[in-house]
């Protein structure tokens, strides 16, 4: 295969030539309500071509092996037609590498009937539990292994198995109907699921109790977020804003993104990180053959980093990051984020909620979006704060803030950094890839909050 | 295929074959230019068998062996679901044409010039507009053969263009888009620059609207990025069977209100989501979710179906080839009012026009919650929009929202692929903004 790969790549008169061949196999299954829905095991395998000729890519997807050497033809065509202002990809000594993942209980040799037996003890917990209608456990693995040869000599084998799991718990009482849900996942770790069965006995609870929750009063509200939560707001705030593909061409936002330029407190800091050990983000090399690293975004408050492909380090004259990922062989890589954090600082949360009046804690995450400049992010588990206590539960909120604005009022971070393992990033039509992000408790001083 | 259904059949009682083929270019273009062409070709082969009684599923794309994918499914077998259905047998299948050569012939060439032609449109008007989107065709094949005779074959074909395009000044950011998709040939992507020309006309001031309660005129992309999502969660038979949908068991009971009546169709001539059948070979229909106010029927495959004690809908559907099948929504067709846009935004006294949501479809979509941060909407006053607002939230529930006094407008158009719906005015939405009091 390698040879295949390599010899692939020879002698078309393009600038620069990348391949990368994928073989994954993957298991799913679902419980719904008293019943498993899904057990199903598939594999997938394919490849594709990149080609850069004169500053324009051509990109061509194969399932079928023998079309390789086709799709390279074609892409190296597609690439001349759409080729514009020359573009010279950052220098690179050519290497070669291998790079396997072995998790303490590798999820691949975990067999079909360990499987759903786990899942039909967390469905079992959550199904006899008081009010509960019905359920969602769904549980997905793959076992992933990606050989990359690129025109310059490169080539990388790597081997990355994933996991994600969701349990979700679904109440009912006459006409309301409520639920609360909980992700987890880990780099095809099963040891990292096989004891979240106090989880499982909380989401049920959580979504009884959801039935007699009011709604919050929308409006603006000093917030306090839990680790999860804030690691999603990070991702959605700024995250998403430090990709430089959303700026590398477009001259106003390289005036809005300078390097330098103050976003938040002195006590700000926020990094990217695919190099920390078993998270799902992590990954010794891009799907452009570039290491994963450790870039900080923040630093003390100010923009001092972001996140590169090769071309958009080279257009912008910046320095690779080792961030252009893509979800499978069907797609081009893009600028996507790794494992993204606030880092720690000094504040309990005791403190944090001591001098609040009224507000708002969230807790857990049900999803987050980014349009750059505005961002919502929603919390699974939510309470007013009074008098610097934490008072009644509320129905879960949906929360929105400006870039702009909003990481100037975060104005405490907590001492209890924790990264969360059970997210998963949409973009450019990819989704969902591997990421986590995480923070300490964070206190936002206004933000609007979403209510009836 | 044969020879796979064949093989199946000596480990179980029954199965079916699933056969999809795609082939597709896209054009990508960023920054007002012609970025990236691709093309993709791909092959997923699925089989499913009741083995004593129960499902097995077991998929491949690219190479496998035959022997290999029979023997996972048997594996999963042990644990699926109980097989409440049997397979559909052969049926006639004739349906609205799917399949349009002019697609496939299409060059390059034109594709690229559809995209650049609406950056043109847009960026004379506006020079500081920044466009980026995408051009593209496709062309596949789908074959189910199964072990009670039914072998059904169909072939279609698809374009679509979208195009977003933002405007920066300052730290403020305007996205403004469209997109239109068909099953057969359509090359004028006019349209697609009109919208996008009249929505920067409209947000060219900056407005601002106070927390409250106001009427709320969702625009045909409104309604597809509000409330579809709700929609089709709460007409899926599978939660319906499990009573998690609040619709179940309020079949033939007036939940909303008399001026809406919604249809599930995957019969429409040159859509890209028509098909003669579904993911199961069951014969595809319109199917009547609200008639006037009165809830339908609700989507069902085979399994679910089988469940509620009713017939499948013809709502098999596979997420990817590699999945299962599930019940799910075709495309969601709204029946017309007879008020124009003009004659609705000239009732409201002060409110909001909505088209573009982020983060909507986060919170409880069980329950019929709908939401999110208006990402393009306009404030209006006395029957005229006076400009954009920012940082701003609209919550609402879709059977509260929709059960009230509702106007319908007669401007129905084809959103997002799979939606057709005029704009529609709901009255009593909460709207959270900046400087509320809480």
């Amino acid at each position: 295969m390698r040879d295949r790969l390599t010899d692939s790549l020879q002698n078309n008169g393009a600038d620069y030539v990348e391949v990368r061949y994928e073989e994954r196999t993957t298991t799913r299954v679902s419980y719904r309500g008293r019943n498993l829905e899904e057990a199903s095991l598939s594999s997938d395998s394919g490849g594709c071509v990149r080609a850069l000729v004169d500053g324009g890519w051509g990109f061509a997807s194969f399932n079928d092996i023998d079309a390789l050497e086709e799709c390279v033809t074609r892409a190296v065509d597609d690439a001349r037609m759409s080729s514009g202002e020359a573009l010279a990809l950052p220098e690179r000594e050519p290497f070669e590498a291998s790079a396997v993942s072995m998790p303490a209980r590798d999820v691949t040799s975990v067999s079909l009937d360990e499987k759903v037996a786990l899942l039909s003890e967390f469905n079992d917990i959550i199904m006899s539990s008081p009010r509960i209608q019905s359920s969602s456990v769904t549980y997905g693995d793959a076992g992933r292994m990606v050989r990359f040869a690129a025109s310059d000599g490169t080539f990388i084998e790597q081997k990355v198995p994933d996991l994600s799991m969701r349990l979700t718990a679904i109440a009912r009482d006459g006409e309301e109907v409520q639920q609360a849900g909980v992700s987890m996942g880990s780099v095809g770790d099963f040891g990292a699921i096989q004891s979240l069965h106090d989880q499982a006995h909380d989401v049920a609870r959580r979504a009884a109790a959801l039935l007699d929750a009011p709604n919050v009063k929308g409006g603006e509200y000093t917030v306090v977020l839990d680790p999860i939560l804030a690691g999603v707001f990070v991702h959605e705030a700024f995250g998403h804003l430090s990709e430089a593909d959303l700026v590398y061409q477009n001259p106003q936002m390289r005036e809005l993104m300078w390097l330098g330029r103050k976003f938040g407190s002195p006590q700000l800091n926020i990094v990217d990180d695919a190099t920390l050990p078993w998270l799902r983000g992590s990954y010794a090399y891009d799907d452009e053959g570039t290491p994963g690293q450790r870039t900080y975004l923040i630093r003390e408050g100010e923009l001092v980093g972001r996140l590169h492909s090769l071309e958009t380090a080279a257009r912008m004259g910046e320095a690779v990051s080792g961030n252009a990922r893509a979800i499978s062989y069907r797609h081009s890589p893009i600028v996507r984020m790794s494992n993204t954090f606030i880092e720690p600082g000094g504040v309990s949360l005791r403190d944090m909620l001591a001098d609040i009046e009224e507000g708002v804690y969230v807790k857990d995450w049900y999803g987050g979006q980014t349009s750059m400049e505005m961002f919502t992010f929603s919390g699974g588990e939510a309470y007013m704060i009074r008098n610097g206590e934490i008072a009644e539960m509320l129905r879960p909120v949906v929360l929105t803030g400006n870039v702009f604005t909003t990481l100037e009022r975060i104005d405490a971070i907590g001492d209890d950094l924790d990264m969360n393992q059970g997210g998963g990033c949409g973009k450019g039509g990819q989704s969902p890839l591997p990421v986590s992000n995480g923070s300490p408790h964070i206190r936002i001083s206004r933000c609007i909050v979403g209510g009836k | 295929m044969e020879e796979l259904l064949e093989l199946a059949l000596q480990q179980a009682s029954s199965a079916e074959v699933f056969e999809a083929s795609s082939e597709s270019a896209v054009v990508h273009f960023e920054a007002n230019k012609l970025k990236q062409l691709e093309n993709r070709q791909s092959t997923t082969v699925a089989i499913r068998i009741v083995r004593e009684g129960r499902i097995g599923f077991a998929a491949a794309s690219g190479a496998y062996e035959p022997e290999k994918l029979v023997e996972m499914a048997v594996e999963t077998s042990s644990y699926g679901a109980e097989a409440q259905f049997e397979f559909p047998g052969a049926s006639p299948m004739m349906g609205p044409k799917t399949y349009d050569a002019r697609i496939v012939e299409l060059e390059t060439d034109s594709l690229v010039e559809m995209g650049l032609n609406v950056i043109d449109r847009v960026t004379s008007a506006y020079a500081d507009v920044q466009c980026e989107g995408l051009v593209s065709i496709s062309a596949g094949m789908v074959r189910i053969l199964n072990s009670e005779g039914l072998d059904a074959t169909s072939r279609r074909t698809s374009i679509g263009a979208m195009m977003e395009g933002v405007r920066i000044s300052g730290t403020d950011m305007l996205f403004v888009g469209d997109s239109i998709s068909s099953g057969m040939l359509l090359t004028d992507v006019k349209p697609i620059a009109d919208t996008m020309l009249a929505q920067l006309a409209r947000a060219a001031e900056l407005s601002h609207i106070e927390t409250g309660t106001y009427p709320v005129l969702f625009t045909p992309h409104g309604v597809d990025v509000a409330l579809l999502l709700p929609l089709a969660v709460a007409f899926n038979g599978k939660n319906v069977v499990e009573k998690s949908s609040r619709l179940a068991g309020r079949q033939g009971e007036q939940v909303f209100t008399p001026a809406l009546s919604l249809w599930d169709d995957s019969t429409v001539e040159g859509r890209p989501t028509t098909s003669p059948f579904d993911a199961e070979g069951v014969p595809s229909r319109r199917i009547p979710l609200i008639e006037q106010g009165v809830v339908g029927e609700m989507l069902y495959d085979l399994q679910t179906g089988a469940e509620a004690g009713v017939s499948s809908t013809g709502s098999g559907r596979r997420g990817d080839a590699r999945s299962q099948v599930r019940p799910g929504m075709s495309a969601f067709v709204f029946a017309e009012g007879g008020r124009s846009f003009a004659e609705m935004l000239g009732s409201m006294k002060e409110g909001l026009v909505v088209e573009e949501l982020i983060g909507a479809g986060q919170g409880n979509l069980l329950s019929g919650d709908f939401g999110g941060n208006v990402l393009l909407g306009y404030k209006v006053e006395d029957g005229k929009i006076v400009g954009r607002v920012k940082d701003t939230m609209i919550a609402g529930n879709i059977i509260d929202a929709l059960s009230r006094d509702v106007v319908i407008g007669s401007d129905a158009r084809w959103v997002g692929g799979n939606l057709y719906t005029p704009s529609i005015l709901c009255d009593g939405i909460s709207v959270s903004s900046r400087g509320g009091d809480a």
